[in-house]
């Protein structure tokens, strides 16, 4: 006797919508548990985790800076990852724009003119899609795998980025540590509330055009079939090499522009390191939010609220931080678990060879 | 599947309709700790984390204290130390460099809390500055390690090469060539200050190098462990290593923040706080050199001798003559470096066998 993995034979498109409200849904139901455990009200453990960012402005300002560039970055990988690319390297992406977009801030801000800033902002896409495309012209060209390669990359950019802030590009008045001078009022982006930037509009405008493009456009429809049926696309016409160069420069763009909005916002001038994993925690972010543009923008909030309420936890609780990072990985594993169970099903089956439906093949 | 589902949805619905509990009326200090890696670092933060509960046993009743571990340093920052004014603390530690730019916005926010930054170098009237002379253990650290070494090599390994780091390894050297002109030091840099895999690796890669002892300006006890393996010697960096190489710990640079915090605290309590700038030594307690072991009796007569002369004031680390690596003079004979040289320190001297982090 053995448990099985079998696809279902119908897959009920509500529960795939559910999947993702399930999976929060037991996450909250462990943590109060696991509060309990731990001696703390689970009732009041709770408000502070995942009520208390959502109760004052400042939260929810502070919400939408920190959620902004996962989502920015997570849509762009949606995008690629729909097409079968795999982009992991979207941090280092993320950094060549932060870079690219930096150096037009560090050589004009200084003229004050209005410019500068929408120039930055070009710079960094620019910047953040020309490294997107390394991978993608050596995948194209000769075959390379765009896993190894995007994921090295990452680490270039970042010891890159290192070098220029110690070297070239050090602020002369900063006691010889690692940083560039602050940006100037021309080369920052524009504050509405609090720290609540101008980039967050930026965002909100992006996932509405990935939306309508997903859903709307040929384009759309090409990156789709292109991904799910490679052969079936070229019967169409669709071409597989020019669309990878599309998504890895559309995913590579977009993290270009999350890093120089980070730069030019939240953090105000270039530091050995701009980012504490976004391009990485963009990939959870994707996947939680279904792929899909709207579901990334709820996902990327979901996964600002854990790590706030994880600070909120730590202040007013003295939770350990360990506590939220088991409670990131609970959720993980929930939309993970949920999503293999709507799509297949468990079963008991006798010894014997495996059933040709088994689970050899893969849950997708 | 349905019935399940009900029942989740209502343990969310629960969950959301419960309200705060209403704040106690107290009229507790509240202060905040900011640390930068994890309180079980056994390093930095580790010794942080003592002091604080040491304050905390010393003022007990009152003062409330609350610490948030493994904050990411930039924007991040700002948010955790806003967070904790707004939960009502009126003294905030941040204790990294990389909190600086944070700390300073959110202390111009908010003119009524007192914050303090260690090792950062931006003050304002609410904000002040620490940090320890950690240097002075490094010399002590590099006179023990030209006696013990037998290969002539000792390993090195480094965090960023900021000018504290740098003015630890010249420290550490000036202490080698006052035993013996002739030491080599290798220096591996892991680019973090808190990651035991990378610092693990590099103590291996400076022992397969020809090194017999380690010293470190990283974080975490992996390098102590590695040596302890290897049947080498180690010094520990910012708390006593000694459970972790028994055999194998020199030494180790002891940060001892629990005296500062207490006396700090206290000031606030009294009214008598004020934006200080405190750059504390052996002499203030800040720094401490843990038991000085596995070594012959002669070696730990010259490492207390050394101690007791910085610790007096009666000697400085960075005496010259001081050479650089391009040949020239960074201090004549006798002179002795002001604090600022030492604090933006960017070039190595003359034998340390590296290129300086320009």
């Amino acid at each position: 006797m053995r448990l099985e993995l079998q696809r279902r034979p119908q897959q009920s498109r509500a529960m795939l919508l559910w999947s993702p409200v399930i999976a929060v849904a037991l996450t909250v139901v462990t943590a109060a548990v696991m509060l309990a455990v731990i001696g703390v009200d689970p009732a009041r453990g709770l408000y502070v985790f995942f009520v208390e960012p959502l109760t004052s402005a400042w939260g929810l300002q502070e919400l939408a800076v920190k959620a902004s560039p996962l989502i920015l970055i997570a849509v762009g990988l949606s995008i690629c990852f729909i097409a079968n690319v795999w982009n992991i390297g979207a941090e280092g992406q993320y950094v060549a724009g932060a870079i690219l977009g930096g150096w037009v801030a560090l050589a004009f801000h200084d003229t004050g003119a209005v410019w500068v800033l929408p120039a930055m902002l070009a710079a960094g896409v620019v910047g953040g899609a020309l490294y997107g495309l390394i991978p993608a012209v050596l995948k194209v060209r000769f075959g390379a795998n765009e896993i190894l390669t995007s994921l090295m990359l990452v680490y270039v950019a970042q010891l890159g980025l290192d070098w220029l802030v110690r070297g070239p590009w050090r602020d002369p008045m900063g006691f010889n540590f690692p940083q560039s001078v602050t940006f100037l009022p021309a080369a920052t982006v524009p504050l509405i509330a609090g720290r609540l930037h101008v980039g967050v509009i930026l965002m909100l405008v992006v996932v509405v055009v990935a939306a309508v493009m997903m859903a709307r456009s040929l384009k759309g429809f090409e990156i789709r079939v292109v991904g799910m049926a490679p052969r079936a696309g070229r019967f169409g016409g669709f071409k597989e090499g020019p669309l990878t160069l599309f998504v890895f420069a559309v995913s590579g763009g977009l993290a270009g522009l999350a890093g120089i909005i980070e730069v030019a916002g939240p953090i105000g001038q270039l530091l050995p390191s701009v980012s504490p994993g976004y391009g990485f925690i963009a990939i959870i972010v994707a996947f939680l939010g279904r792929l899909n543009p709207v579901g990334i923008l709820v996902a990327g909030f979901v996964l600002a609220i854990s790590t706030l309420g994880g600070e909120q936890a730590q202040i007013l609780l003295q939770v350990p931080l360990d506590f939220t990072s088991v409670l990131q990985g609970v959720l993980l594993f929930y939309v993970l678990a949920c999503d293999t169970l709507i799509v297949n099903r468990i079963r008991l089956v006798a010894s014997g060879p495996r059933t040709a439906t088994g689970s050899s093949e893969a849950v997708r | 599947m349905r019935a399940f589902l009900k029942g989740a949805i209502a343990a969310l619905g629960l969950a959301a309709l419960v309200a705060a509990a209403p704040a106690e009326a107290q009229e507790k200090l509240k202060v905040g700790f900011v640390y930068v890696g994890p309180v079980g670092d056994f390093g930095w933060t580790y010794q942080h984390e003592l002091g604080r509960r040491a304050m905390q046993e010393a003022l007990g009743d009152k003062v409330e204290s609350t610490y948030v571990e493994n904050v990411p340093e930039g924007p991040d920052a700002e948010r955790v130390i806003e967070g904790l004014v707004r939960s009502g603390h009126k003294l905030i530690f941040t204790t990294s460099f990389g909190f600086m730019e944070a700390t300073v916005k959110v202390a111009q926010r908010n003119p009524e809390v007192k914050f303090e930054h260690a090792t950062g170098y931006k003050r304002l009237p609410n904000l002040a500055t620490y940090a320890g002379r950690f240097y002075q253990g490094r010399y002590i650290s590099g006179q023990i390690a030209a006696k013990m070494s037998k290969t002539g090599v000792v390993g090195y390994i480094g965090s960023f090469p900021i000018p504290e780091v740098v003015s630890g390894i010249n420290a550490f050297m000036l202490g080698t060539q006052s035993i013996r002109p002739d030491m080599k030091v290798k220096i591996v840099w892991v680019n973090s200050w808190f990651d035991p895999g990378k610092e693990g690796d590099a103590a291996k890669a400076l022992l397969d190098q020809g090194a017999d002892i380690i010293a470190q300006h990283t974080d975490s006890p992996a390098a102590m462990q590695v040596a302890a393996e290897r049947g080498a010697l180690a010094f520990g960096q910012d708390s006593d290593m000694i459970k972790f190489g028994p055999n194998t710990q020199l030494t180790s640079i002891i940060n001892d923040w629990s005296g500062y915090y207490i006396d700090r605290v206290n000031a606030a309590l009294n009214g008598t706080w004020e934006s200080t700038d405190v750059w504390g030594g052996l002499d203030s307690g800040i720094l401490k050199m843990a038991p000085y072991t596995n070594m012959p009796d002669d070696v730990k007569a010259m490492a207390e001798a050394t101690q007791k002369s910085i610790h007096d004031g009666t000697y400085k680390v960075f005496t010259g003559p001081i050479t650089k690596q391009d040949g020239t003079l960074a201090a004549q004979a006798g002179e002795v470096l002001p604090d600022p040289a030492i604090l933006g320190m960017n070039w190595y001297i003359q034998g340390v066998d590296e290129k300086a982090p320009n």
